[in-house]
């Protein structure tokens, strides 16, 4: 357990609602590329594992893992793909590197979500196939080939509710939580509207965000319900977008002479699937928070760490998964937000990237965006949104609708 | 628990699981449930692929070149995976090749029987660097004609009828030489 | 880093169609190897999870729905894919887990359920080809082996019959095998020869049939291992590699990723003269020709050799290089990740002398287990030990 892990180069385009012009492998291309330059290696030669981060579904192929190695430098060479989020990347990549079998590995992210024309549908997919997809909508059960064909004394079935036109959006599902979280902490609608206007604030001072926005609080409000209590604005838009980092042992990043920026902690947790079973507390945050800081040898959250970027692909997920984390007391999060302690300027800024609500959700990528806006703080290049002095950053995301999964990831300035 | 070695079991030590016949689903003897998701997509063709495309709809065949390890791409692509830098000069190939690999398919696309066999392989084009190339159909031969080595050249489309895709090109017929 | 040790392993019977539902074979198997090993789900740390495409179990992000099953709900629980790579991927996964440190005892499972698709299995690997320049075409994945089977015969000059001669041993190997799907003691190579023509040079019996299944494997550390067992299984390497994804770029006739990753594997093992140093392996061979093929990529032989040694019999299970001992998925069957229980479990049970009928004679001491997945690109090995 002696090596450490060190960050040693980011890279990332820019976040853009669509990019017709560039194909998957080229985002993936310039993110990679800049990332490599940034660690100064070439990944021909001085990188000896790749990993990606990507779901089929997201991507429109059955294995998306063939369509990768291109692009990244990967071939011949050692490479993967993790189905997860891009903090999952990172985690396997620092266990990699403490294996002592590969000393400098490359992990990237992304999302094509402009090439998905159904949304909604596919993530509609991801739903348990039989207790859960049949009562969102109507299906037409075919004949099964070679099966007796269907008369009037045996007609053909229907799946799921009839009387509906149309499949129900998967997102219902973040109505039920966040209903359930109001309740909880005694939060308010427009608590949780404040988040939205923070997060489009910060990202007015992010170059490569593409959702920042001067709104109000009553505009948030007065945004369509689509999921009560969720409204449109509460919901982060999708986004392009593609996040490499190269990760190396302390030995080989003193010697590249980068700045060290150790990945200190990562942990990572899913709850059951079971969406009927399942808690709406957000457990899984809890636990790779646990771990995490366990890893990095914190013992007080709050006061030992300076930043925190948390998923907040809904705005009351921000406030939840500061709660779940411990880095907020249960119904404390909205309370810190009001007086601004979240705020770039405030006590405990969080997501100073603008987050998901302000840089868009990049799906898989959603991890290494927070990262990267972590690992950018600690090197001291965030610019207008700088945090003077941060030392420690908490990067956390959430597999997104409709998992129980999540991962988070510690970064310290050495 | 270490007790175990001294009978030595054979493992697996059993097979758990139920068999599920074709029969068992025709009479319904089991239940199932169904779903066609909705699952559409319009993928970005990105610089590269788009000249390709183009230039097939022109009835031509674009390769790139790699200016460090002085390959001649096809298909092409905007960034070179060994060098690991982008590729610079667009270079037109000819539109005949070598037939590098084939098979006669009596399968179609979900693995249902077909009568007369699909010819398909994979042809390296001319002009480009040797093993570069693309898979495409064959015609005008009988199968058992169809030889890895042998030469060939594209049939395409009526020029009204081609839409910028790969199907521009019907299909590779046998080349002789010196033929036009 | 740590060393690991193999505590434990199970696997479900394989099937074209299983009753149950992708969670309960991920439990079956679970729950075996959890057996065999002697310990509970709670003493599990981390969970690494192998399942090929989404789109045969018709479920996105299918890794979150199979948590349950995998005994895995409230852990640490990551999925890993490459295709049909995964089944040896997921335990190289597993391994860096427990080598590196950061846990103890992590199982891994692997799933696949192919008959939920509908027509057919195939109409998944329809989209795993590329969708600007061969998916127009309208392919069948049967052709991309049809086609890398022909440049393998022509270019060493191999003899359909040699190739026959792999199905017919490993469904004939597949005999004692409780879990096997084609395991058929009297196949013989005229059968294979004489059957239905799919995709010239591709037939019926040249290919390992589409099944449902799981399987399990159970790892714990070098700190832990003397609680379970006084002789345990180490795991000695893992390589893996991957190359172009324009496969239409390359020459066919020889695996060279596969030799990438052997070689890392080896590295790590200290094997330097593979053919004398590892006494038996198991090559992923979905196709018959393609145990071949693997054979030399994994430096088990020159160039084109392999069918020779084939015909020699000296890969039979009482040969000198035992190729597939367990029936290989031409006799135990391919559910694509599952295939672990073949390629991981069974060189497992081969080395702890676990394999009943169809132990290798001559006490085993260094096992392979490979497998290759992707568009023709994508190779992992693992090396285990006594």
């Amino acid at each position: 357990m002696s090596r450490k892990v060190c960050v040693i180069g980011i890279g990332h385009t820019d976040f853009n609602s669509m990019t017709p012009d560039m194909q998957w492998k080229e985002i993936m291309y310039e993110a990679c590329q800049k990332s490599y330059v940034d660690a100064g290696v070439d990944p021909r030669k001085d990188i000896d594992s790749f990993i990606t981060c990507a779901e089929d579904y997201w991507e429109g192929f059955s294995i998306f893992d063939e369509f990768v190695p291109d692009q990244i430098g990967a071939v011949l060479r050692p490479c993967c793909t993790v189905c997860g989020d891009g903090i999952y990347g990172l985690g396997n990549a620092y266990m990699q590197i403490k294996t002592g079998i590969v000393d400098v590995v490359a992990v990237e992210a992304h999302s094509k979500a402009s090439d998905m024309l159904t949304y909604g549908d596919i993530v509609l997919f991801a739903y348990d196939p039989i207790f859960e997809r049949p009562i969102s909508g109507p299906v037409e059960r075919p004949n099964y080939a070679g099966s007796p064909s269907y008369s009037k004394e045996r007609p053909k079935p229907l799946v799921g509710s009839t009387d509906e036109k149309e499949r129900i959006h998967p997102y219902f599902l973040a109505g039920l939580e966040m209903q359930h979280y109001l309740r909880k902490t005694n939060t308010t609608e427009e608590q949780c509207a404040s988040v939205v206007v923070k997060n489009k604030k910060n990202a007015f001072n992010n170059p490569y965000a593409d959702y920042e926005a001067k709104i109000s609080v009553d505009d948030v409000m007065s945004s369509e319900y689509l999921f009560k209590p969720i409204k449109r604005l509460d919901i982060s838009p999708n986004v392009d977008g593609a996040v490499s980092f190269v990760l190396a042992d302390e030995k080989t990043a003193k010697n590249l002479g980068v700045e060290l920026i150790y990945l200190s902690g990562f942990g990572w947790s899913s709850e059951t699937p079971w969406l009927s079973t399942r808690g709406m507390d957000a457990a899984y945050a809890t636990k790779a928070a646990k771990m995490a800081y366990k890893m990095a040898g914190i013992l007080q959250p709050r006061k030992e760490i300076d930043i925190a970027e948390v998923d907040d692909r809904f705005s009351y997920k921000e406030l939840q998964h500061l709660e779940a984390m411990g880095l907020a007391r249960p119904g404390e999060a909205a309370q810190m937000l009001e007086e601004g302690v979240l705020d770039v300027k405030g006590s405990f800024p969080t997501n100073t990237s603008g987050g998901s609500l302000g840089v868009g959700n990049s799906l898989e990528a959603t991890g290494l965006q927070k990262s990267l806006e972590i690992v950018t703080q600690l090197r001291g290049y965030a610019g207008k949104r700088q945090v003077p002095g941060a030392e420690i950053g908490i990067a956390q995301a959430w597999r997104g609708i409709p998992s129980g999964s999540g991962a988070v990831a510690i970064f310290k300035r050495g | 628990m270490t007790e175990k070695k001294e009978q030595k079991e054979s493992y697996p030590k059993y097979a758990p699981g139920t068999h599920v016949h074709d029969k068992d689903i025709y009479e319904r003897k089991i239940t199932y449930t169904w779903w066609e998701p909705e699952v559409q997509y319009s993928w970005s063709l990105g610089p590269a692929m788009s000249r390709f495309l183009q230039e097939l709809k022109a009835g031509k065949i674009i390769g790139i070149k790699c200016n460090r390890c002085r390959r001649v791409i096809v298909p092409p692509r905007m960034f070179c995976e060994y060098c690991y830098g982008p590729t610079s000069d667009w270079v037109y190939l000819k539109d005949t090749g070598t037939v590098e690999t084939f098979s006669l398919s009596y399968l179609d696309a979900d693995a249902r029987r077909i009568e007369e066999p699909i010819l398909i392989g994979v042809i390296s084009i001319d002009g480009a660097s040797p093993k570069h190339g693309f898979m495409h159909y064959f015609g005008e031969m009988k199968p058992e004609e169809l030889k890895i080595g042998m030469k060939v050249k594209a049939v395409w489309k009526p020029e009204n009828e081609r839409e910028g895709s790969i199907t521009d090109i019907k299909y590779f017929k046998p080349f002789r030489g010196g033929e036009e | 880093m740590k060393d690991v040790a193999v505590i434990g392993a199970g696997m479900t019977l394989f099937r074209r169609r299983l009753k149950e539902t992708g969670k309960e074979l991920s439990f079956l198997a679970a729950k075996m190897a959890l057996e065999e090993a002697g310990i509970q789900k709670s003493d599990l740390d981390m969970v690494v999870m192998g399942s090929a495409p989404d789109a045969f179990d018709g479920i996105h992000m299918k890794g979150e729905n199979l948590i349950d099953g995998a005994a895995a709900a409230g852990k640490p629980y990551v999925r890993v894919f490459n295709g049909g790579g995964t089944g040896v991927f997921a335990p190289i996964a597993g391994w860096w887990h427990v080598a590196s440190g950061v846990a103890d005892i992590v199982m891994v499972v692997c799933e696949e359920k192919m008959g939920s698709c509908y027509p057919h299995p195939q109409t998944a690997f329809r989209h795993i080809w590329d969708p600007i320049i061969d998916r127009p075409l309208n392919p069948n994945l049967i052709w991309l082996f049809a086609m890398e089977m022909n440049r393998y015969m022509t270019v060493y000059n191999i003899k359909k019959e040699d190739i026959a001669r792999v199905a017919v041993k490993n469904k004939r190997n597949a005999v004692g095998h409780p879990c096997a799907q084609l395991a058929d003691p009297n196949i013989t190579i005229d059968d294979v020869l004489n059957s239905e023509v799919m995709a010239w040079p591709v037939q019926r019996l040249d290919v390992s049939p589409p099944s449902d299944g799981a399987s399990a494997l159970i790892y714990c550390s070098k700190d832990k291992v003397h609680q379970f067992t006084d002789d345990p299984i180490w795991v000695d390497g893992v390589g893996w590699g991957i190359d172009s994804t324009m496969w239409t770029n390359r020459d066919l006739c020889f695996p060279r990723y596969v030799a990438t990753a052997a070689k890392m594997a080896y590295k790590m093992a200290g094997i330097t003269n593979p053919p004398k140093d590892i006494d038996f392996a198991e090559p992923y061979d979905p196709f018959d020709y393609k145990e071949l093929h693997h054979m030399e990529g994994l430096l088990l032989c020159k160039k084109g050799e392999a069918p020779i040694l084939t015909r020699e019999g000296v890969t039979q299970r009482d040969g000198d290089l035992p190729i597939c001992p367990s029936g290989g998925l031409l006799g135990v069957g391919n559910p694509i990740a599952a295939t672990m229980g073949q390629k991981v479990c069974e060189v497992y049970w081969q080395l702890a002398g676990k394999a009943g009928k169809r132990q290798i004679p001559g006490d085993p001491r260094v096992g392979v287990g490979q497998a290759w997945g992707d568009i023709m690109q994508m190779a992992t090995v693992i090396v285990l030990r006594r």
